[in-house]
């Protein structure tokens, strides 16, 4: 087989399954039990400390 | 003394060397273009050996704060100051070209004022010069205020503005002068594109060296999304730039690709252009300043991580949709086709995101024009990101494609959700980086909301309208089997929806202007404009008595 021809099933096999499984990894590590309080923590750090971010203009 | 010297004489030697490249060049375009180079070195050197303080003078000039905060703001502020000069710039340019198809003896009959010429202009300056510097700019701004800490070498920063300012020049003198790759959104030839290289990785360096020295632990959303943009511009614009040049003295050079593979490198580059320059990094623009500017935390921080990862597993194998019906392999065509319209979820996952930050205060978009348009923007990045998978559908794609229903559709996003994003997240910075109360006005804000919204309908409206009647007369047959229609009767067919395009064009750069005033009379420190405030509780004080007459 032409190295074409092996990448083009490589990339529809294997090559696919490393990329969703890897996908679900970086996206399911989010939704484990303490990804609540984390995100929580996280949306909310822009707004920490306001007074001292407002006295540096941001 | 030595180190003066010495800096001095390497800008000098720098001049000399792009003097000599000028005097050798084999083509006029090359040395105009070492002309420029060896004109902005010798500028340096001068400024060098003077020993002035010009960045001192220059922020008494334009009434920028003397920079003792804990961030390094100057650079942010020369990128808000640029963003609009080249958004007044390139929307000049855009009404220009939108005028010469409907009046083709605007095209002067010079060269350099041609079409051809003039489009690439207006696409680069929008894109890169007005885009770019609202992304070098916002992303100096929110990396620092989330890592909170001062931006990783300011000097570097500095470099990455003024090399980028020098890359548009570059770019643009070139393509007035006709000097181009041919290769859309990447026309530059490679000696501006070695420039750019350089400054962009200058650029990786400033921002992962902020997040590398953050004092917060978590690194906030907006970052990754400015972060996957530095990286995967950088990939594509190496990869799809892989030329040889004629002559390392002249401006000509040729890919390293042929046919079809050098089709799709092309827009494998032009599709993720979209995908990282235009939406990754306008995300991250979303993701800080909407949620800053309604005052609450984003609406799901998880659904923000899910939009991320699907907006980079998704779009790097979009692009084939751009070669629908071409010699690329059948399918390479379907997966970009199925790509992107797997791309519709994590877009409205990601619109929906935005506009539900304002769940509990949708008044603002009332009381304040800014979230208005922030709320606009959104609403079209939607709608674009509806629209583009479903023209990227093959039967969609083979009555859309070529005719102005892609400009439409370009415009809609361009327009519509870069623009008015940015536009939001300037008026949020003016006031903020030049330590002011507010913006000189809200109802010059509203009045610019207005105006480019209207502008959009019309371009949208007058494109849709002129796309599908140019596709539909393309493919008419008679019953003879000839085609009904010529080439030219559809072209003069057009002209009234390329007068209501330029119109839109017209109110959208009216829309700008107001803006520079506004941002212009911030900056300027001018007492605030008096005006009516967008909200006030009513009152009648006839009605305010008790309703028994009381005895006297």
């Amino acid at each position: 087989m032409s190295s074409y021809d092996t990448l083009r099933h490589f990339a529809d096999s294997w090559g696919l399954v490393f990329m969703g499984a890897s996908y679900l990894v970086l996206v399911g590590w989010h939704f484990l039990p303490r990804g609540r309080a984390h995100s929580r923590a996280a949306a909310t750090m822009i707004f920490k400390d306001r007074d001292e971010t407002e006295a540096d203009h941001g | 003394m030595e180190r003066l010297v010495l800096r001095t004489g390497s800008w000098f030697a720098l001049a000399l060397a792009a003097f000599a490249a000028a005097v050798a060049a084999a083509d006029s375009g090359f040395a105009v273009h070492m002309g420029i180079v060896s004109a902005a070195a010798l500028l340096v050197a001068v400024l060098t050996m003077r020993g002035a303080d010009y960045a001192g003078i220059a922020r008494g000039w334009l009434k920028m704060p003397a920079d003792e905060g804990r961030y390094y703001d100057d650079v942010i502020r020369w990128g808000v100051i640029a963003t609009v000069f080249w958004g007044l710039a390139g929307f000049l340019a855009g009404l220009y070209i939108a005028l010469q198809l409907a009046f083709p003896a605007l095209n002067l009959g010079l060269e350099y004022t041609s079409f051809g010429r003039l489009r690439p202009l207006h696409t680069s300056a929008v894109i890169f010069a007005f885009g770019g510097n609202a992304l070098i700019a916002t992303s100096f701004y929110v990396v620092q205020r989330t890592c909170r800490a001062r931006l990783f070498s300011p000097a570097l920063a500095n470099f990455v503005f003024w090399g980028y300012q020098l890359f548009i020049v570059l770019a643009a003198t070139g393509y007035l002068m006709g000097i181009t790759e041919g290769r859309e959104y990447a026309e530059p030839e490679w000696y501006v594109d070695l420039w750019l290289t350089i400054v962009w990785v200058a650029y990786l360096v400033v921002f992962g060296g902020t997040i590398l020295k953050r004092s917060e632990p978590h690194i906030y959303v907006a970052n990754w999304f400015y972060l996957s943009f530095i990286l995967t511009i950088a990939m594509l614009h190496i990869v799809n730039n892989l030329t040889v040049p004629v002559s390392f003295l002249g401006s000509k050079s040729y890919s390293a690709f042929a046919g079809v593979q050098d089709a799709l490198t092309q827009w494998w580059y032009g599709h993720n252009a979209v995908g990282f320059f235009l939406t990754a990094g306008f995300l991250a623009m979303m993701y800080y300043f909407v949620p800053k500017q309604a005052e609450r935390p984003v609406y799901s921080y998880r659904l923000s991580i899910i939009h991320f990862w699907s907006l980079i597993f998704l779009y790097i194998w979009a692009g084939p949709h751009h070669l629908h019906y071409t010699a690329l392999p059948d399918w390479a065509q379907t997966l970009g086709m199925v790509f992107s319209i797997m791309l519709w979820m994590p877009s409205w996952g990601g619109m929906i995101n935005g506009l539900m930050t304002l769940n509990g205060a949708w008044d603002k978009i009332r009381t304040d024009p800014i979230i208005r348009m922030m709320v606009m923007a959104l609403a079209f990045y939607g709608m674009s990101t509806f629209e583009g998978p479903m023209m990227s559908v093959k039967a969609v794609n083979s009555l859309s494609h070529y005719t102005d229903w892609t400009i439409g559709h370009v415009h809609s996003g361009a327009l519509g959700w870069n623009g008015m994003i940015t536009f939001a997240s300037l008026y949020y910075l003016a006031p903020r980086l030049w330590k002011r109360e507010r913006l000189y006005s809200l109802r010059l804000v509203n009045w610019h909301f207005w105006l480019a919204t209207v502008g959009i309908v019309l371009y949208a409206a007058s494109m849709w309208v002129a796309g599908i009647m140019q596709g539909l007369m393309w493919r008419e047959y008679g019953s003879d089997g000839y085609l009904v229609y010529a080439f030219s009767e559809v072209v003069s067919a057009m002209l009234p929806m390329y007068l209501i395009r330029a119109a839109g064009g017209l109110l959208y750069l009216s829309g700008a202007i107001i803006m520079a005033w506004n941002i212009g009379r911030t900056i300027a420190g001018s007492p605030l404009r008096v005006e009516k405030p967008m909200h006030d509780a009513a009152y009648d004080p006839a009605v305010d008595k008790p309703l028994i007459a009381q005895p006297v």
